[in-house]
């Protein structure tokens, strides 16, 4: 950079020397502290019902987290997986009085109270990743995210055209809408049989002794299906343990899965995209306050998925995932 | 609250208390809960200084919210193991208590209000069967409670999904009584200019009534005895089974309280999964108020001041703009720092544990 372009670095050494020497009242470096000073140092909080220790929200706090860098922003992160404290914290972020907040909306009814004090405070409140049913009725002003039960008879199809039979749907968390929706979404689009099969995905060895009881008990299922890259990773074991000839699929990425796809051990992944939802999340927001604009007009939600991630552009995509970004 | 008249002062030797002068001084570090307050007063002012946000009367009332959601089942759950017990089922059993309340309204057309009967008589029974099984095995809390904990964990979720097909209870928020239920559990009041969560009402008058009953009723004299040596409260002619299967009703009574507020708070949806863990919260605030495991010693009001620091610790950490992945490391180094503290106290001031 210096080297392409000497004169903006060379006015600006001239600048500060003139600064420093002879004290120029304006102009230089100083003027252009600041103007930065003066910029809009926006303060944003992003709430989510993230369970600790989960690669997926990792992606959407670094891609959150570089956006707020980009744009000189600074990103409050702050989750908790039980709706009513969720709700808590958005009235911190109300009380410490941000510019703006992205919460997850995996559970309207709960979060509504607190989405309403924020409107009254006058603080634009975007939703990412869960909730694109409620988020235009429940006030929230952009939302980036993916249809789960699109994703899940994405998945389905999918799942014809490579002529399976009998799929196994592993819910991770039990209780969680968007999980069973994606379920919901394979069982209608997919012409074969598909069980559901409920684990602890708090403790990857339930996770992946269910798994094994199940293909030990039952011959026919020739895909697993996963819920979450990590559970994937504990479904491949199993699966080779078992010496059953299923497949494994999931939804969702995060780098290891991505190295199983490059591998062959992993058949593909429905990706959301998480990291661009917690960017375009906060670039959305930084938008909207400094600019007055609105991503999708307020009327639209922003998709972030689904794509298909497997042999054929895993190459491409490991590049990233190995930055942490994808 | 002064000390119990027919107890000695937790912590006050026999001679001095038969001498009848206990120094003022060695009186306030005998208290249970000095321990807890002294924590308190230190937090707040760590964060009163860290965070500017957390300097707002309307901040205090966030804290003081999460504070009290934690804080009116540690009432119920001081009252037990201030009476020698445990409650592992008491996280579940707050969630059990809310689905019941959704699902009746919704599936049998009820108004709210009859559905909150049902749910109560559900809670209440919970305690009954935890406290009747107790007494019945002699088996420790400890185990009974689990065993009913997992059990409505399954419950929780099997039930639910069977009636609604979904994993959590339908909306019953334009149901007849809704909107007074949402008045009385989940509503806010102005306070001196700032908008508080009635909730935080409700903690301090609970925390109020049961300090009062330990201090001054029969009741009261018996949990401490009960909780001090079964035994020997059984030999003064102590009903000991009432006692237990009572305060396991109360803890089932509190459940449903804080199930009515999540009910009221979510307009209606309930989502079967939640509530693991948190029993862990409500013993915790318990024990940093000066509740001992073993039972007979302690105050709600000790348990009330441990809710609030786990309320301070989980908002202000959020204030000060601080990792949020902090919060339970934090939270439970104040439990063993308050611990150590309490138990320090306890010997200094010559306690009789």
């Amino acid at each position: 950079m210096l080297r392409r372009r000497p004169a903006p670095a060379l006015a600006v050494l001239a600048a500060a020397l003139v600064a420093a020497a002879g004290c120029s009242s304006q102009g230089g470096r100083q003027a252009e502290e600041e103007r930065a000073a003066d910029a809009p140092a926006l303060t944003i909080a992003m709430i989510t019902h993230q369970a600790p220790g989960d690669t997926f929200w990792d992606l959407v706090r670094s891609g959150a987290e570089d956006a707020a860098a980009k744009n000189g922003a600074t990103l409050e992160y702050s989750s908790d997986p039980e709706a009513a404290k969720q709700a808590t914290l958005i009235r911190t972020a109300i009380d410490k009085d941000v510019d703006g907040i992205a919460v997850t909306f995996a559970k309207p009814d709960a979060l509504q109270g607190a989405v309403d004090e924020a409107a009254e405070a006058g603080i634009p409140v975007v939703g990412l990743n869960s909730g694109i049913e409620y988020w235009q009725e429940a006030g929230l002003i952009e939302f980036f995210g993916m249809e789960e039960r699109l994703a899940g008879e994405a998945f389905g199809d999918r799942l014809d055209e490579e002529g399976a039979e009998k799929a196994l749907c592993v819910i991770h968390e039990q209780g969680n809408v968007g999980l069973e929706e994606r379920c919901e979404g394979l069982e209608e689009a997919f012409g074969g049989d598909v069980d559901r099969l409920n684990v602890d995905g708090a403790s990857m060895p339930d996770v992946s002794s269910s798994i094994t009881s199940r293909l030990q008990e039952d011959d026919e299922v020739d895909y697993v299906a996963t819920l979450g890259a990590p559970f994937a990773m504990t479904a491949i074991d199993a699966v080779a343990a078992t010496g059953s000839e299923a497949a494994v699929a999931t939804f969702d990425t995060n780098e290891e899965a991505i190295r199983a796809i490059a591998d062959g051990d992993l058949e593909w992944a429905v990706d959301q995209q998480p990291y661009l939802q917690g960017y375009m999340a906060v670039e959305g927001l930084w938008l909207h306050v400094a600019n007055g604009n609105t991503l999708g007009g307020g009327t639209r939600p922003v998709l972030t998925g689904p794509s298909f991630i497997d042999a054929g552009n895993v190459d491409e995509v490991a590049e990233h995932a190995a930055g942490g970004t994808r | 609250m002064g000390p119990a008249p027919a107890l000695p002062a937790p912590g006050a030797s026999e001679k001095e208390l038969r001498a009848g002068r206990v120094p003022p001084l060695r009186r306030l570090a005998a208290r249970p809960e000095l321990g807890s307050l002294l924590g308190a007063v230190v937090l707040f002012a760590v964060f009163f200084a860290a965070a500017e946000p957390f300097r707002q009367a309307g901040s205090l009332a966030t804290v003081l919210y999460a504070a009290s959601t934690i804080g009116i089942m540690a009432v119920g759950v001081a009252l037990l193991m201030i009476g020698g017990e445990f409650d592992l089922s008491a996280g579940v059993a707050v969630v059990t208590a809310s689905l019941a309340t959704g699902m009746t309204a919704y599936q049998f057309n009820l108004n709210v209000w009859a559905a909150a009967g049902i749910s109560l008589a559900l809670a209440l029974l919970i305690g009954f069967l935890n406290g009747l099984i107790l007494v019945r095995t002699g088996l420790p809390s400890f185990l009974v409670t689990l065993s009913v904990f997992l059990m409505l964990q399954g419950l929780n979720i099997a039930v639910t999904k069977l009636v609604t097909g979904s994993v959590s209870s339908r909306s019953i928020a334009d149901m007849d009584g809704f909107d007074s239920v949402r008045a009385v559990f989940a509503s806010s009041v102005p306070v001196l200019g700032t908008e508080v969560r009635i909730t935080v009402l409700w903690w301090l008058l609970f925390t109020a009534l049961a300090t009062w009953v330990l201090l001054r009723t029969r009741a009261g004299n018996w949990i401490y005895a009960v909780g001090g040596s079964a035994d020997g409260a059984r030999a003064v002619g102590v009903p000991v089974a009432k006692v237990k299967i009572g305060l396991f009703m109360t803890v089932g009574f509190f459940a449903w309280f804080s199930g009515m507020h999540l009910i009221a708070a979510s307009g209606g949806v309930q989502q079967s999964g939640e509530g693991v863990g948190n029993e862990l919260l409500y013993i915790m605030a318990a024990v940093v108020g000066g509740c001992l495991l073993t039972g007979g010693y302690g105050t709600v009001v000790g348990a009330a001041i441990g809710a609030f620091i786990y309320g301070m610790t989980k908002q202000g950490i959020v204030y000060a703009g601080w990792d949020n992945n902090w919060v339970m490391f934090f939270v439970g180094a104040m439990l063993l720092l308050a611990v150590v503290v309490n138990s320090w106290f306890r010997s200094r001031a010559g306690g009789r544990r």
